[in-house]
């Protein structure tokens, strides 16, 4: 599904990510994890498209095409989403609406008829239930006035309604209280299916205990520098970052 | 500047798409104002003595008096000597009884509007007077409107149909003497639209003007006067385009809303005249007077302005609350792109007890242009009581143009409370870049940032305007984004 070779990305003349590689199967999940710095959330976003980092070298591959070509929304249409870090506010546009219009641009794009107000409603009405979405939250402007795991909630209700193909979940754990985390956990899993691929970004193991990886891979210092299964993540839980540092000088010495 | 900041900005300077030229014989008077044009215009329009008399006031004070400096607004200055004080379409002299009689041409630049008067009537049920440069053509519902005692109908009619009624109220909110360009109108003016609502009457329907300015060179100088007896109620709609053309031209209407005891007047515009082109050339001068009068006890009169369009915009609908308990509103979104500048705003006077205003404007500034909220709210010694609510919200599209904020607070009674809050903001890339990722274009992603923003003010509007509003503003931001 996506193939990442040897991306190099820069910001402000400054390189994030020094060589990446990555193989995304149809139906697997995997874990990004890493100490802070380390370009987890620059990489969730160049994948969804940010044009404020500069891809300097290497290239990636979605569903055979060439996704760096792609415009941000082009993706979105093809079935990326991405669940931001700091989800953004925008005052006056309620989020039914915004989340009908996004709904409706991918319909279009797969030759789907859009759905009117009232399909939309009744569309999304189990999945806020699964959620535990509060009714009054969807009405109320998108993310406007949100706490932050309301925020983070709202993202996972949005990948829900919107069923993407590969969906990217920038540090989504942070900032949940762990009933929320459950919750969130629980929308991941009803997505979780052959066709669907997740890469869940995130800082400590615990989100894990909830969405299995498939594979954990360790960013540091832009690289990947360890990847396994889901126990990596326990380990690291248990010995922090630190140890990463010999582990990267090894690298480069051999 | 960066690539998203840029792609905004062109978003932003999207050309004009009403840009077009109707081309209609027109019947006019020579270039240039004196008291012999004055008196010609009186004689073309067969006014009783009395409107003549008031228009040579008006003129020989317009004579001492100098254009304003004080907005902040720059333009080259304008020669009255050279504009056209009155034009008619030719084929008003036989006056169209109904819409068949009326010039197809003219129909045909309604259509390209995406107005279709006949539509209107049919599916809209809104009566439109709409005036073409400066004679009205078509006046609808009229006898439907009439059966409750209504009067709608061109400002010309009512001048000579209802003289005691044009009479007594005409300059009554606006005086001739009040301000260069209301000076300027009270001597030329040509037509525009006359409403009278009867004791206790609520008008059924939006009573609706379509404006267009179209011969070359020809100012516009329309007078509206909307007058709502005892309990009653009217909501006036005013809306815009004009067709693409290169001179600048002048528009300097006047408007006067007199609201009796317990009256309702609720008056909202679209304004999209014709902005320039890219570098501020040929865009018309938009130099309004409007103001409203609670004279009664309990009335009340909302303004709601959508201002897209204009080189220059210089508009400050206002609110004399003089009945007890009256109350005034003022929503605005002005919307300024290229080099389009706009200083507009309102005044809220406040004269009787318990009277109580509320302002919310919202500037959008793009590409070059300039955007200026100047708002007065003046609680007079006898005005105990009163309240005010002031909300004054700036986007910033780009990072060429510019949001200014005046407001003037005068307080005489120390019972009077008031709240004030501001706010200036910028498009972000971050919340352009998250609606792309849920797969809506930048385009798309632009115009629901900024109906968002001017959400408090569209839901003021009536139905059907507010989401010609929401259109308009979309399309004015639309762009070339590849």
């Amino acid at each position: 599904m996506l193939e990442i070779k040897n991306l190099h990305v820069e910001v402000d003349g400054k390189e994030i990510l020094r060589g990446i590689d990555l193989k995304v199967k149809a139906g697997e999940v995997h874990s990004i994890m890493g100490p802070n710095g380390s370009g987890k959330s620059t990489l969730a976003q160049v994948l969804a498209g940010r044009e404020t980092f500069e891809v300097t070298a290497g290239e990636v591959s979605y569903e055979g095409k060439d996704l760096l070509e792609m415009a941000p929304e082009e993706r979105a249409r093809q079935g990326i989403f991405l669940a931001f870090q700091y989800p953004v506010e925008i005052p006056g546009v309620s989020n039914t609406y915004f989340l009908k219009a996004a709904l409706n641009a991918l319909r279009k794009e797969r030759g789907e008829e859009e759905v009117d107000a009232m399909d939309f409603l009744a569309l999304i009405k189990d999945k806020m239930k699964l959620l535990g979405m509060d009714e009054t939250l969807i009405s109320r402007p998108v993310n406007e006035g949100f706490s932050g795991g309301e925020k983070k909630r709202n993202e996972i209700f949005q990948m829900v309604v919107l069923e993407p193909k590969l969906a990217i979940l920038d540090e989504t754990d942070s900032g949940l209280d762990i009933d929320a985390l459950k919750i969130a956990a629980e929308g991941v899993n009803s997505l979780r299916s052959p066709e669907r691929s997740f890469i869940v970004v995130t800082h400590y193991q615990r989100m894990l205990n909830y969405i299995v990886p498939d594979a954990v891979h360790v960013l540091y210092e832009g690289r990947i520098v360890k990847s396994g299964g889901k126990e990596l993540a326990l380990e690291l839980e248990e010995k922090g970052y630190s140890w990463l540092e010999d582990k990267t000088a090894t690298a480069v010495n051999s | 500047m960066s690539t998203e900041t840029q792609k905004i900005q062109d978003l932003a300077n999207q050309e004009y798409k009403y840009g077009f030229y109707t081309d209609v014989e027109t019947d006019s008077a020579p270039p240039g104002l004196n008291e012999d044009i004055i008196r010609l215009i009186s004689a073309k329009k067969e006014e009783p003595e009395f409107m003549l008399e008031w228009r040579l006031k008006a003129y020989k004070h317009w004579l001492t008096m100098t254009e304003p400096k004080w907005p902040n607004v720059q333009y080259s200055p304008i020669d009255y000597q050279s504009i056209v004080y009155y034009s008619a379409p030719k084929s008003q002299e036989d006056g169209p009884q109904s819409l068949d009689d009326v010039d197809p041409e003219l129909l045909e630049t309604y259509k390209k509007l995406g107005i279709p008067l006949e539509e209107q009537e049919l599916l809209a049920g809104v009566a439109v007077d709409a005036v073409f440069d400066s004679v009205s053509v078509a006046t609808t519902y009229k006898e439907k409107l009439g059966e409750l005692g209504i009067i709608f109908c061109p400002f010309s009619e009512a001048v000579k149909e209802h003289p005691d009624l044009v009479k007594k109220y005409l300059g009554s909110v606006v005086p001739h003497t009040d301000n260069f360009f209301a000076s300027l109108n009270s001597a030329v003016f040509t037509d525009g639209s006359f409403v009278y609502i009867p004791e206790g009457v609520r008008c059924p329907m939006e009573l609706s003007t379509y404006f267009r300015i179209n011969a070359r060179n020809t100012g516009q100088f329309e007078r509206t006067l909307i007058i709502a007896e005892k309990g009653s109620y009217v909501s006036y709609l005013e809306g815009c385009t004009a067709p693409m053309r290169d001179e600048n031209q002048l528009h300097a209407a006047v408007v006067e809303l007199i609201a009796l005891d317990d009256a309702q007047i609720k008056y909202s515009t679209i304004q999209n005249w014709y902005p320039g082109d890219e570098e501020g050339k040929g865009g018309i001068y938009n130099f309004v007077t409007k103001r409203g009068k609670c004279l009664g006890r309990n009335s009340k009169i909302s303004w709601t302005q959508v201002e897209t369009g204009s080189a220059i915009t210089w508009k400050y609908p206002s609110v004399l609350l003089i009945g007890d308990n009256s109350i005034g509103e003022f929503y605005s979104v002005a919307l300024t792109k290229m080099r389009q500048q706009a200083d507009t705003g309102t005044k809220m006077i406040h004269i009787g007890k318990n009277t109580r205003s509320n302002v919310v404007s919202k500037g959008i500034s793009a590409g070059h242009g300039q955007n200026t909220y100047r708002g007065l709210i003046r609680i007079n010694k006898s005005a105990t009581g009163a309240r005010n609510y002031t909300q004054c919200d700036s986007m910033l599209i780009g990072d060429e143009c510019g949001a200014h904020t005046f407001p003037y607070i005068e307080i005489k009674n120390s019972t009077a409370q008031m709240e004030h809050e501001a706010s200036t903001s910028k498009i972000g890339e971050d919340q352009i870049f998250y609606c792309q990722s849920r797969g809506l274009s930048a385009e798309d992603a632009v115009s629901m940032i900024v109906n968002g923003f001017c959400k408090k003010v569209f839901k003021e509007l009536p139905m059907e305007f507010a989401v010609e509003a929401s259109k308009l503003l979309s399309v004015n931001l639309e762009g070339s984004v590849g």
